[in-house]
């Protein structure tokens, strides 16, 4: 019997797996895009468990404003990401530090 | 005008030519400045005289007059007043003429002197200094002059500041006298404390309720109150009036142009101690130990360093030192009680001693700015005016029966001798054989300058700075408005004590401001024997003090007219006391290890462990190179890499959320 915790775990699991993915890959922005994308869905993993054990449709509302806005940033960072691999002819995280003071 | 509005003016002038000749220097120019301070100063001296003719002619009374009320603090009072008395009247009247004289004669002293307008700014103001201290009615107002001339005699003895020995002079006469000062202002302190006011009158009112009051400063000394107060104010007056041990810093002064040398360091500032201590009569009256200390003191200045000036061969110098010497008599006339007779010294001596360095500053020019009188000599024939004045102020000063310092000094010798106070014989001594260094001195000083042959040579081709001894060209007399002075000057250093002794010194002229106990009254002891000026000059031929001058004047004769090898002999049978006596008893270097050495090695830690150690290096420096490090370590994290961000915001937010959990 799957339970809410399940489903809680699971979304944990895989929110931490993208955070881990955000400040351990050394080598491409897309994977960043592609973790930012995970951690969005792990939330939403969450508000339909929340939404189905609590009877309330809610969570599930939010959901789909959240797949729209998740489509949209990736469209967004795909955008950036072109534009930034014309201007420095790479997409190595590594090398991307000007913010650096 | 009012007498009030007259007597407000007689300070407020010279206040204001201080003014108009400092400030607006560049408008009024050269002329414009000293006809402004002649003008004030003049001004001031015929308001005074007529204030003295009022007083002796006509009905004018003691005036005290408050003015101006400062504030009020705690129930005391801080009042700007005037006490017009028969001494402060006789003080304005001497310090206003000879003020006025000073200005004149600086017309043609300081010719040709780029600092001409500050300096007769400077005089002024010192004028209106000197006048403030003594027409004061109370404490705090005898304080300010007492520092304002302090500080214009530190302005002027440093005039010609690009001179290191003159702003060395400055520091070293304004520095000794922050000694007598703190003395002073302890005295000052203890008056308020006593008496719980500053007004003189009020002060001298109560002066008897404090007899027998003692107090404890050192642990196992009971002191009475009066003693200690009246010891304070003296030991301010030393600082001013250069008494022994504080005295080293008049010689030194001499670095000042010469007007100054004659207005403030011989006839008016040094004698404000001599003032002070007349004025405060009914306070000093009351403790016999303070006079005691006072006579002793005068009578140490009044010998050693008379004994001084025997060696010196810088002109001024020996003047300096004739000052010392004759500001010690009268130290120790007032010591002896005999406060009229230190009035009367300080009166007659101001006009002579003015009148010596005025003719040794004449000798200064036309000896193109040299002091030494090794290189003088036979200067009567050229300088006949400043010859003649010189002797007129030579006899004055030694005392020569009928001349004014006779008259005086011999008052003072007369009245030490009567005393029975502790210590008097010594006085007696000191100041009898002072009378035979003084006539030695002098007629040293006046055969070295203007008798004998001339020690230097005239040598046209010799260049803007010749060496010591050689003359661009042949001395001539100076100018009218050096000589006109000397002159008027000269008439009252010979009549004056002749006209006066008998109102001042027995005609209880002073009585009003001076207040002597009646087995105190040495002066009344003296005047029993006094039966008109003229019976005393006669009766003198057959006293101490007369033959005693004629003795230095022998002595002085033989070894500088007859026989000027003795002199040099002397000195070689004698060199330890010669090298004493030049070395001014080795009391400079004694201050100079005693005390300058030690505070200057203070300075130094001060200066290089507190100041550049503690202040500038670890809390000024010591902050910014703490936040250096810091920011140097810190601004490692600053990566540019967006992940290392976005790990530290997690870990942020981790943490944030696991202290909510907790709590």
């Amino acid at each position: 019997m799957l339970t809410l915790t399940h489903f809680l775990t699971l979304g944990a699991m895989l929110f931490s797996l993208s955070v881990a993915g955000i400040f351990l890959n050394r080598k491409n922005v897309i994977i960043l895009l592609v973790c930012i994308e995970l951690m969005l869905l792990a939330v939403n993993i969450n508000f339909v468990a929340f939404s189905r054990f609590l009877g309330n449709l809610d969570g599930q509302v939010f959901v789909f404003f959240i797949l729209t806005v998740a489509a949209a940033e990736a469209a967004i960072g795909l955008a950036i990401l072109v534009v930034l691999f014309r201007n420095r002819q790479t997409i190595n995280v590594a090398e991307l530090d000007d913010l650096k003071g | 005008m009012s007498l009030k509005t007259i007597l407000l003016l007689i300070p407020l002038l010279p206040l204001a030519a201080a003014v108009i000749a400092g400030l607006f220097r560049n408008q009024v120019g050269r002329a414009g400045s000293h006809w402004v301070a002649i003008l004030g100063v003049a001004a001031s001296f015929f308001l005074s005289a007529w204030v003295l003719y009022l007083q002796l002619f006509g009905d004018l009374g003691t005036l005290n007059l408050s003015v101006y009320t400062w504030m009020i603090s705690d129930g005391i009072h801080f009042e700007v007043g005037f006490l017009i008395d028969h001494l402060s009247t006789l003080m304005m009247t001497v310090v206003t003429f000879i003020s006025l004289m000073v200005h004149i004669y600086t017309v043609g002293y300081m010719a040709d002197d780029p600092g001409y307008q500050r300096f007769f700014s400077y005089i002024a103001l010192f004028t209106f200094s000197m006048l403030m201290l003594v027409m004061a009615n109370n404490f705090l107002q005898l304080f300010f002059g007492w520092e304002a001339v302090g500080l214009m005699s530190y302005l002027l003895i440093g005039f010609w500041f690009k001179r290191d020995s003159a702003t060395a002079a400055g520091l070293k006469a304004f520095l000794v006298n922050r000694v007598g000062d703190f003395g002073f202002l302890l005295g000052i302190a203890a008056v308020l404390y006593c008496f719980g006011t500053l007004d003189y009158s009020e002060v001298f009112g109560a002066a008897n309720s404090v007899v027998g009051q003692s107090v404890t400063i050192v642990p196992g000394f009971q002191w009475q109150w009066i003693t200690v107060i009246c010891v304070s104010l003296f030991i301010g007056a030393m600082g001013k009036s250069a008494q022994a041990p504080l005295h080293v810093w008049l010689p030194d002064s001499m670095e000042g142009p010469t007007p100054i040398s004659a207005l403030i360091h011989a006839a008016t500032m040094v004698t404000a101690g001599i003032f002070m201590v007349a004025r405060m009569s009914p306070l000093f009256e009351l403790s016999d130990a303070a006079l005691s200390f006072v006579m002793l003191i005068g009578a140490l200045t009044a010998f050693s360093m008379g004994l001084v000036g025997l060696v010196q061969n810088d002109i001024k110098r020996v003047i300096a030192y004739s000052t010392l010497s004759q500001l010690g008599y009268m130290t120790v006339a007032l010591g002896v009680s005999a406060y009229s007779a230190a009035i009367f010294h300080l009166m007659t001596h101001a006009f002579f001693k003015a009148l010596l360095f005025l003719a040794a500053g004449s000798v200064i020019i036309a000896l193109h700015h040299q002091q030494d009188m090794r290189y003088m000599g036979g200067l009567r024939k050229q300088m006949p005016i400043t010859w003649i004045t010189a002797w007129v102020g030579t006899l004055a000063l030694i005392g020569f029966p009928l001349m004014a310092g006779f008259y005086s000094k011999d008052s003072i010798i007369e009245a030490v001798h009567a005393s029975s106070r502790f210590g008097s014989e010594v006085a007696y001594w000191a100041v009898l054989l002072g009378v035979l260094i003084t006539s030695f001195y002098s007629f040293r000083l006046l055969y070295l300058t203007f008798h004998g042959q001339p020690r230097y040579t005239v040598d046209v081709g010799a260049g803007d700075h010749p060496p010591d001894g050689v003359l661009q060209h042949v001395p001539h007399e100076s100018p009218l408005v050096v000589t006109i002075p000397l002159i008027l000057l000269a008439i009252p250093s010979v009549v004056i004590g002749y006209m006066t002794i008998e109102p001042v010194l027995f005609g209880g002229w002073l009585t009003d401001s001076i207040n002597i106990l009646p087995h105190n009254d040495t002066v009344a002891a003296v005047g029993e024997h006094f039966h008109g000026a003229l019976a005393m000059a006669t009766h003198a031929l057959g006293t101490a003090p007369f033959w005693l001058m004629v003795t230095g004047f022998v002595l002085a004769t033989f070894i500088y007219m007859i026989r000027p090898a003795v002199a040099d002999l002397l000195q070689q049978k004698m060199p330890r006391i010669h090298r004493l006596l030049e070395n001014k008893f080795y009391i400079d270097e004694l201050y100079q290890k005693i005390f300058v050495n030690r505070i200057i090695n203070i300075g130094d830690v001060l200066w290089k462990k507190a100041d550049a150690g503690l202040i500038d290096g670890v809390m000024v420096n010591g902050s910014a190179r703490l936040m250096g490090n810091l920011a140097a370590r810190v601004r490692l994290w600053q990566s540019g890499y967006l992940f290392q961000y976005a790990f530290v915001m997690i870990v942020g937010l981790i943490g944030m959320i696991a202290f909510w959990v907790m709590l």
